[in-house]
């Protein structure tokens, strides 16, 4: 496990980050409304680990990794990176600090360029950041390929005749040209069959461990997080409402939207399913355009209290790592 | 879906296959027999066109009253008209102001409305409402019409032709580009890119283009039927291309004054306009046919 090589320094910190996409209606395209993706959110990764950010879809999860990286623009909030704040940079120092975090999404059909071999896919970011020889970058792209393992006859193909998975090497591949320091790994395994899953979670740990790499890793599958993470925030509409160390989370939830996504994971033994307390949500999540008064959770929570319709709770720790954003631990 | 029966490709059949993996658009237009026949008679009309000098029997201005009116015969293949001119000579050089006017207005419309389209496309908001507006007015006039308004206003010359059926164009030309680059812009190779450190030009080049260059292909094949038909039209109504200067509109209304005397003057030129735009529109048929990856997945 990867949790040796976890530093105490913190890699990312983010603070209070908002990401609101405007409405726009009528004529003028005047702002009617904002739908709120990210709605306060705070974490600090540290060097080395893995920092899993899972959440049903339209939760928020993937804007923060897009808003981390300013591919979407945030709103509000710091993300600090290596001690520089990304937020405040103008397009040049942007572009220096963006070789150090790079993206691996989850659609290997969109994420490489269809009208490009595969030398040219991982050349492109060698050619922009680094001066050197044709033939040093010839074989920093075989030296790439073979790291994913892939090979140097695969070089002058089309994405279109590799499978999903090879097309996720390339992908890793190419993220990993600039030898960067974060990876945001954007449902990276979400699209792939279960066996080629795990062949890509191998490879990522195996990277990690080689090339010292941090990854966030964002992910709405709880089993492919439970194995790859060191720490795990579970986003709810925007927000985290819960955050800690993996064990942690698995073992002991705290929140009761936590203990509902957990009970929802397939169990294959029918003993251990049987004996296991389901929690089953009613109904869906509401509309981040318009989310509810008080603890965004309220209207589906089993446990709902009268104050959790008039105010966010804030966090309680349960322990140095563990927080938890609920009412029911108030007391 | 019905899919082929995948082979696991060995390394014979895959160097056979290298030309089509190459460029699978190629080899799925070649498959088309009259997308192919139509590119040929557009290839063979071009080389006409280029070479009509050394082609063309006659000098189609050379005027013969003795033999005017007359129908095809051995000399004049295609017989003479009121001024004893010939017919085949006056096609031959016709296909000339034809091609031209096709092909300048559609490259010159294509740069400017192409390149607008994918500004308005990938910069969006401000920029891209001031430029699809402007462009939309554009439009609202019918493309005759327009036509009509400015050559009759300015005066009838090939550059004035030209410029009017260019800005014609322009409209389609940035809808399409506009179109098809918002569709690519959104794919996460291009945030790649942009997380990788690309500049704006370099992903407009190198990422943008190439993916929507088959689309631009086809809209311009189809702009060229457009382009000459509306040349043709305005000709026919007196104010594109003016006499004697020959013109398969002008002909068209040079025998359509004596189409009770011998209406073929006036048939052998709307032949030769018939047959050109419809090979660019089986051409440009092909091409999307080809070029559709939902259809070539069908093949």
């Amino acid at each position: 496990m990867a949790q040796t090589l976890v530093e105490q320094e913190d890699l990312l910190v983010v603070k209070d980050l908002k990401t609101h996409y405007p409405i726009r209606n009528g004529l003028l395209g005047g702002q009617t409304g904002s739908i709120k993706a990210v709605d306060g959110v705070s974490f600090t990764v540290k060097k080395g680990e893995t920092f899993s950010i899972v959440g049903e879809s339209g939760c928020g999860k993937s804007t923060v990794g897009m808003s981390i990286l300013r591919l979407t623009e945030p709103t509000s909030g710091e993300v600090i990176f290596n001690d520089k704040n990304v937020l405040e940079k103008n397009k040049h120092e942007l572009k220096a600090i963006r070789r150090d975090m790079q993206v691996i999404f989850q659609d290997t059909y969109s994420s490489l360029n269809p009208k490009h071999t595969i030398k040219k896919i991982l050349s492109e970011p060698l050619v922009i950041n680094r001066k050197m020889t044709k033939e040093k970058r010839e074989e920093r792209v075989i030296e790439l390929l073979r790291l994913v393992g892939l090979g140097p006859h695969h070089l002058n193909r089309f994405p279109h005749e590799f499978s999903g998975g090879q097309r996720q090497r390339i992908g890793i591949a190419r993220a990993l040209a600039l030898n960067p320091k974060l990876i945001i790994c954007d449902e990276p395994v979400s699209a792939l069959d279960v066996s080629i899953q795990s062949q890509i979670l191998n490879l990522l740990e195996d990277l990690q461990q080689k090339l010292k790499l941090t990854y966030i890793f964002i992910s709405h599958d709880l089993s492919v997080v439970e194995h790859i993470s060191d720490r795990v925030a579970v986003m709810y509409l925007g927000k985290i409402v819960e955050m800690g160390k993996r064990e942690e989370i698995f073992n002991h939830p705290q929140h009761p939207y936590t203990k509902a996504l957990l009970s929802s994971v397939p169990i294959a033994d029918p003993k251990l399913k049987n004996k296991r307390e389901r929690i089953i949500l009613k109904g869906d999540v509401p509309s981040p355009k318009n989310p509810p008064k008080g603890c965004h959770f309220h209207a589906r929570c089993p446990f709902k209290m009268e104050k959790c319709e008039e105010a966010y709770p804030s966090y309680v720790h349960v322990s140095s790592e563990h927080r938890v954003a609920c009412h029911l631990l108030d007391s | 879906m019905a899919e082929p029966a995948i082979q696991i490709p060995n390394e014979q059949t895959e160097r056979k296959k290298k030309e089509n993996v190459r460029s699978p658009e190629w080899a799925a237009f070649k498959k088309n027999k009259l997308g192919m026949a139509a590119l040929w008679v557009l290839i063979a009309i071009t080389l006409i066109a280029i070479a009509a000098p050394l082609i063309a029997p006659y000098d189609p201005y050379a005027q013969n009253v003795a033999n005017r009116m007359q129908g095809p015969s051995a000399a004049h293949w295609l017989g003479t008209d009121s001024y004893g001119r010939d017919t085949l000579s006056r096609i031959i050089y016709g296909s000339r102001t034809s091609l031209l006017v096709g092909v300048v207005s559609v490259a010159l419309s294509g740069i400017i409305g192409f390149a607008a389209g994918i500004i308005a496309g990938y910069k969006g908001g401000k920029i891209d409402d001031v430029i699809m507006r402007v462009l939309e007015s554009i439009q609202s006039i019918p493309l005759l019409l327009l036509g009509l308004m400015v050559l009759v206003a300015a005066g009838s010359n090939l550059v004035t032709l030209i410029l009017v059926i260019t800005v014609g164009l322009l409209p389609s030309c940035a809808r399409i580009a506009r179109g098809t680059t918002i569709d690519i812009k959104e794919k996460e190779f291009v945030k790649a890119a942009i997380s990788m450190g690309s500049s704006t030009t370099r992903i407009l080049f190198h990422h943008i283009l190439p993916n929507i260059m088959s689309s631009l292909l086809v809209i311009s094949a189809l702009h060229m039927t457009s382009a000459i038909m509306v040349e043709a039209s305005l000709s026919f109504l007196g104010i594109g291309v003016q006499p004697p200067t020959p013109t398969w509109g002008n002909m068209i209304q040079d025998g359509f004054k004596y189409v009770t005397l011998n209406p073929t003057l006036a048939v052998y030129p709307g032949i030769a306009l018939i047959i050109v735009s419809v090979s660019f529109n089986l051409v440009g048929d092909a091409l999307r046919d080809a070029l559709d990856p939902h259809l070539s997945r069908k093949r």
